[in-house]
């Protein structure tokens, strides 16, 4: 789509261009472009002399235990945050949907936990469950739960998984209710009047015309996964106890520290920045075409 | 629908719907009934599901003294760090972001598609990807520390300018060539009719950009180093001490709802743009 009336001239839409041309080369292609480089350097302790060694410093993350390890965490903490995250608010947009007279409020109602930042989210859940004090971690002990999330690494990766989807539902619901929305009356009703029942016409009418926006959220949900529940791990478990909850972007953040292994970081980075693009390169393609009947 | 309409029916969503909302508001309302208890109710484990009396006295401290043991920052300056971070970001944002997609879209010369690609590709990449490298550049420019250094970087993103385009292509074209009639010049023509046209649009990437700001976490907990410029995000993590005996939890909690304050409040109260700016930057 092009416009039909226009302005001629460079310097101009040159001006207009130069403050975001120069935030995005200094603060963006510097950067990323550096990470690339660094992740191919080898540096002394000190950080004074650095040398080319190619494809050494990824061979050697490849090399670790460790790292397979953040990345089985990665996977399973965004397979459980996208799972529940997506069926809770599922479940609660179709009922939303049914109770069409409180279906505003309920919105209202639903969606502030967006706006809560990650690392708070994490502080509210890390309270709860607190192992001696919190309220929902007493309750768990009067039930013979031997819950501890500071020893515990299957109970720290629970903890985590809540915090996350806690927060992940208020935007799915969002998108789930407006999906619903939008399907036409007429099709339940043609359904209905086949004979189909309820539980028959969610599965074979509403959830298959809702496929374009589960796909769209289950892609934004494991980017979420990945990149902003920083905040959370680090707040609620610090990728502990013994790196139960060290998902990869956490590791990078962690060898990276104090400068200890920068290379190594790097090149986790630059894995990293080939995840996003093709996630995100799904996402576009996906949304462009739009899943039809 | 076929089914009658029972009273079972009707009634089942809302329970159901009532039990979800409760079960997401828990840990908001747990968090709000610690900040009003003493640090001895809630650290016994006594704390029961009402608020306590120390309302007023826990506010006071967080706000003005800060805690006792980890952090002596007052939470109302950390407050006013946030606060400049998120305006600084949301402000910054649309101001670039409105210029570039402006000459995108009104002007034809060379390398224009490619500034757009350029600008684009950036979308793609969070800064918590390329998090050292940026702290380095951050740093050789002598921004740690300061306001610049906590919002410029986080500037740098097409979201702005992606979503100025798709709104300015919908502008009809007759307003500009009525424009040019009139013998108004690009500024003007920007001034008096873009720019008004684009409130609404405005003010939906401002409350998103405003809480993205305000909720930034690993950014500045890299680039502060002095507990004055930190935000308050950061600072109620440095109040959760892993020896917990000597966490001050009833300050941490109060800290906790002076932080997701400001951005529900923005989110609730300006709902529409909200779902506005979301559904549209995420296209």
């Amino acid at each position: 789509m092009e416009k039909r009336a226009i302005y001629s001239g460079y310097t101009v839409p040159l001006m207009l261009l130069i403050p975001q041309l120069i935030i995005t080369i200094v603060f963006f292609y510097f950067p990323a472009g550096q990470a690339v480089w660094q992740s191919f350097q080898l540096e002394d302790a000190f950080g004074t002399v650095s040398q080319f060694v190619g494809f050494e410093n990824y061979r050697e993350l490849f090399k670790k235990p460790d790292y397979y390890k953040a990345m089985g965490t990665t996977a399973v903490f965004s397979g459980l945050v996208a799972f529940f995250s997506l069926s809770i608010s599922l479940f609660l947009a179709v009922q939303a949907n049914k109770a069409i007279k409180g279906a505003g409020i309920y919105k209202t109602l639903l969606i502030w936990p967006y706006a809560v930042a990650p690392a708070i989210a994490g502080v509210l859940w890390l309270f709860m469950f607190q192992p001696s004090m919190g309220v929902v971690a007493k309750f768990l002990k009067s039930m013979g739960m031997d819950w501890n999330p500071l020893l515990n690494g299957t109970h720290a990766m629970w903890l985590v998984v809540m915090a996350a989807t806690w927060k992940q539902i208020s935007y799915n619901f969002l998108f789930f209710l407006a999906g619903l929305q939008s399907i036409p009356h007429s099709l339940m009703e043609a359904s209905a009047i086949d004979g189909a029942r309820p539980f028959r016409r969610f599965w074979s009418i509403t959830f298959p015309l809702l496929s374009p926006t589960t796909f769209f959220l289950l892609v934004v949900n494991i980017t979420y996964v990945f990149f902003d529940t920083f905040g959370i791990i680090d707040a609620m478990t610090g990728g502990g106890p013994a790196k139960a909850t060290e998902t990869l972007v956490y590791k990078v953040f962690h060898d990276g520290k104090l400068g200890a292994d920068l290379g190594g970081s790097a090149a986790q980075s630059v894995i990293l920045m080939i995840m996003v693009i093709g996630l995100t390169a799904i996402q576009f393609k996906y949304i462009e075409r739009k899943v039809s009947y | 629908m076929v089914e009658k309409r029972t009273f079972l029916r009707y009634f089942v969503p809302h329970v159901v719907l009532m039990l979800g909302v409760l079960i997401v508001f828990l840990p908001v309302w747990l968090a709000i009934v610690a900040s009003t208890w003493d640090a001895a109710t809630i650290a016994n484990g006594q704390m029961g599901l009402l608020p306590g009396p120390d309302f007023f006295k826990n506010y006071h401290q967080a706000l003005f003294e800060g805690t006792k043991g980890s952090t002596r920052e007052p939470v109302g300056a950390m407050m006013f760090n946030s606060l400049v971070m998120a305006l600084t970001i949301a402000i910054g944002k649309i101001f670039i972001s409105i210029l570039s997609a402006f000459a995108i879209v009104y002007y034809r010369f060379p390398f224009r598609m490619a500034a757009f690609w350029v600008i684009f590709v950036t979308l793609m990449l969070p800064v918590e990807v390329r998090i050292y490298p940026t702290y380095k550049i951050v740093a050789d420019l002598g921004m740690l520390d300061t306001y610049q250094g906590l919002a410029i970087p986080l500037i740098a993103s097409a979201t702005g300018t992606l979503l100025f385009r798709q709104f300015f292509m919908t502008i009809p074209d007759e307003l500009l060539e009525a424009s040019k009639i009139d013998a108004a010049g690009p500024f003007r023509f920007f001034k008096d009719t873009v720019l008004p046209l684009s409130m609404t649009t405005i003010a939906a990437l401002f409350v998103i950009q405003f809480i993205y700001g305000w909720n930034q976490y690993l950014w500045p907990l890299l680039i502060t180093t002095k507990d004055s410029m930190q935000t308050i995000v950061i600072g109620i993590k440095k109040m959760i001490v892993t020896q917990d005996a000597l966490t001050e939890w009833q300050l941490a909690m109060t800290t906790a709802v002076l932080a997701l304050l400001p951005p529900v409040v923005v989110v609730i109260g300006m709902q529409r743009l909200f779902v506005k700016g979301l559904v549209e930057t995420e296209k």
